[in-house]
């Protein structure tokens, strides 16, 4: 066990006053309302970051109560303990190592019997347990009643009513919390047992581990884990117990190989308990809210239409909304600052005046001036996930997405692109076959990321006018076309029509948290200027640098000569130095190309980029321009995170050619039947 | 009353059952376990349109499967 895996680095626990602070884990399954909870309890004061060595988002929280501190950790929202994905590794990996000084375990009132699979595990665990039962308000609508004393009576530890409409659950939890931690509140927690038809198996196998269960791994917890097929655990004991018991201990696993259900079924039945003791109004046959919703959304042809207004809605938005901000941002804010800055510096030198207008604040006014469309996309989606149509569009899109040899789990993290590639990527871990996160992976980038149509909504309104929104739309169109296409070719070619399995809850829908939603709006917005605070800026000081390096004249740049080296390639799509230059400086991130083109267009105009363009370029070449961005390689953040989730560069390698090939030739046939059609 | 045992893809909307088997690898059970899928748990059909996913609801919790996954499940049909 030297070499485990997960173990985190003990982070520092002492207080300033050499006092520890306590550490409290908060877990709970998907769609319970955890970071709700987790966020009510922390506010801003929380860190996002990743857990070590993996892709796993991991916040963290600190809580003042009574003048005391506590450090609140969000555990990932998992089904269970078991070692189905990484997520659940983490989870119980944090409880066992860290033994953090209470656990909250979150219920949803509204599907108690499914919710409290979780905490049947965790009340196995050493250490304390409070359960907060969530969502009590939707659970009335669905005309469940549950009575939280009784549910603490039957499971022996705290248990903390809390709902939307609720303000007094979370001081509730607070001196409960208090209560647990000073010793005040006894806990009693009574225990799940597996069925009684493996008691004796269980018994054998805790008897053979005994003295060999890895530290710091309970022995009947490990003996349980063992009889569920945890791989994991398996894995970890083949080198820890003496072979001859390792052999007894498999030979009683292989006897026993629906041991797996027979320890759940334990658990359902002890859950049984504690659900026919502590509701007290059973669901009735009415019609729920989520039902009429589903007899809509989640129809097969009816439900896609609901997906396409949807889409729909969210690019309206970003185009009657956020273009119109964006271009004011671009125009008023950055060309005033611009404008003032460049007098302010007419004395200054004239490499200095161009580094800092031309560099530096091109690159920051693209970050500023993309902020509005990214915030929507941030908003929507948010929306999206909190209110449970997410999971509705998944379901809708598994038909489809059979025709790639995926299922409708992969249209998650495909929705995800819209906003960002990147967490489209990091959110293939939700598909559970490795092939199909893999394919899913190779085809994210082709979904057009906000970054990208920033890019389209600029240069498409300069070109088309009143038929931009038209143009984006069929560009959007055009993507998503080469993705199934490209989809379809790697799972027959490279896959063979591998299949994963479609499983997947379907969350009752609530309404929709504003502060989830505010703080996701606010740590999306604050890691996107972060990224760009650091990579476009440097980009666009890099960008500028070559365009003056080394003579000072742009026309003997560095920058021109690798544009025109790239120049009989650009011919092919009907895109010149400048055009080739604007997509390689999209590598960084996509919203450079229109940084770049500003820097290399300002020495030659005074006018607006935009009237620049119109007057530099065809149709036919904006036409192809626009295309090769929609397919162009993946912006630089995003290749980092497929290199990572796949742990190969291979893959990633072949990524990037897919790309180029894809790119170039989709960017010449469109100029060459652009050019033919006459446009 | 009851009727032979089919797999729950053949279970129509509103149709309840009883599980009784599954014919699935280790991990995708594991999962179903988790998710509420044992034997002896009741599902109720929540939409089943002949082709494409379903949705089940088992343990009061609505559950969408792939119609190959469903397929993997064997259940008891009830009439009640």
């Amino acid at each position: 066990m030297s070499d485990c895996h997960t173990t985190a680095t003990p982070p520092t626990l002492s207080s300033p006053v050499g006092q520890r602070m306590p550490v409290v884990a908060l877990a709970g399954q998907p769609n319970v309302g955890k970071s709700t909870l987790f966020n009510s309890l922390t506010g801003l004061n929380q860190h996002v970051g990743n857990w070590p060595g993996k892709t796993i988002e991991r916040k963290d929280g600190s809580l003042t109560s009574d003048g005391k501190l506590y450090r609140l950790v969000d555990l990932p929202g998992t089904y269970s303990l078991t070692a189905n994905s990484p997520e659940e590794v983490i989870a119980r990996e944090f409880i066992l190592r860290e033994r953090p000084d209470a656990v909250i375990a979150v219920v949803n009132a509204a599907s108690l019997e499914r919710s409290l699979y979780l905490v049947a595990e965790l009340i196995a665990l050493p250490s304390p347990l409070i359960v907060v039962l969530n969502m009590m308000d939707v659970a009335a609508q669905e005309g469940i009643q549950v009575e939280p004393h009784v549910l603490e009576a039957a499971l022996g530890v705290p248990v903390v009513a809390m709902s939307a409409t609720r303000s007094d659950g979370l001081r509730d939890l607070l001196s409960a919390l208090h209560g647990v931690l000073s010793g005040d509140i006894a806990l009693d927690p009574k225990r799940p047992e597996i069925r009684p038809d493996h008691y004796a198996a269980l018994e054998e196998i805790v008897w053979l581990l005994d003295g060999y269960a890895p530290e710091p791994y309970p022995a009947d917890w490990i003996a349980l884990k063992l009889l569920e097929g945890d791989s994991e655990i398996i894995r970890n004991l083949q080198d820890t117990v003496p072979p001859e018991r390792w052999q007894a201990i498999q030979a009683i696993l292989r006897k026993h190989d629906d041991a797996l259900l027979a320890v759940a079924s334990g658990r359902y039945e002890w859950i049984g308990r504690m659900v026919r003791a502590a509701v007290t109004h059973p669901r009735m046959g009415q019609i729920s809210w989520t039902k009429q919703i589903d007899r809509v959304a989640a129809h097969p042809l009816w439900g896609l239409f609901v997906l396409a207004g949807v889409l729909g809605l969210v690019f309206g938005l970003t185009f009657t909304l956020g273009a119109p901000i964006q271009n004011w941002l671009a125009t008023q804010l950055v060309g005033g600052l611009a404008a003032a800055l460049s007098a302010l510096l007419t004395g200054a030198p004239a490499w200095f005046s161009g580094l800092i207008v031309d560099g530096m604040l091109r690159g920051a006014g693209a970050v500023v001036s993309f902020l509005p469309i990214m915030i929507i996309f941030f908003a929507a989606f948010g929306l999206l996930e909190d209110t449970g149509y997410m999971a509705r569009a998944a379901y809708v899109m598994d038909n489809l997405m059979h025709v790639m040899g995926l299922h409708g789990k992969s249209f998650l993290p495909l929705f995800l692109g819209f906003g960002c590639n990147v967490p489209a990527v990091m959110g293939t871990r939700v598909i559970d076959s490795k092939p199909a996160r893999v394919l899913t992976t190779l085809i994210s980038p082709l979904v057009p990321c906000t970054a990208r149509m920033a890019v389209v909504a600029f240069i498409a309104p300069a070109f088309f006018g009143g038929k931009a929104l038209f143009v984006a739309w069929g560009l959007v169109m055009v993507s998503l076309l080469v993705l199934v296409l490209s989809g379809t070719l790697l799972n027959r070619v490279i896959f063979k029509g591998e299949r994963s399995a479609f499983i997947m809850e379907m969350p009752l829908y609530h309404l929709p948290n504003s502060r989830t939603i505010g703080l996701l709006i606010w740590q999306r917005s604050v890691s996107f200027v972060k990224k760009a605070g650091t990579t476009i800026l440097a980009m666009a000081v890099v960008i500028w640098a070559l365009s003056v390096l080394p003579g000072g004249d742009l026309n003997s740049s560095y920058l021109v000569q690798f544009g025109k080296v790239l120049a009989p390639i650009g011919l092919l799509m009907g895109l010149d130095w400048r055009l080739m230059v604007a997509l390689i400086s999209s590598f960084p991130a996509k919203e450079n190309a229109i940084a770049t083109l500003g820097v290399l267009f300002a020495s030659s105009s005074k006018a607006g980029l935009a009237e620049t363009l119109t007057a530099t370029y065809s149709t036919a070449t904006a036409l192809s321009f626009l295309v090769v961005t929609m397919l162009f390689i993946p912006c630089m953040a995003t290749v980092a995170v497929i290199r990572q989730e796949t742990r190969s560069w291979s893959w990633t390698l072949f990524n990037i050619a897919m790309f180029l090939t894809i790119s170039v030739i989709a960017g010449a046939s469109v100029y060459h039947l652009a050019l033919a059609m006459g446009v | 009353m009851t009727m032979g045992t089919i797999n729950l893809s053949q279970l129509p909307t509103n149709g309840l059952a009883t599980i009784l088997s599954f014919s699935t690898g280790r991990l995708e059970m594991s999962r179903l376990a988790s998710l509420g899928f044992t034997p002896g748990a009741k599902v109720n059909m929540t939409q089943n349109f002949g082709r494409g996913p379903l949705i089940v609801t088992v343990r009061g919790t609505r559950v969408a499967l792939g119609r190959g996954e469903a397929a993997q499940i064997f259940v008891q049909p009830s009439t009640e």
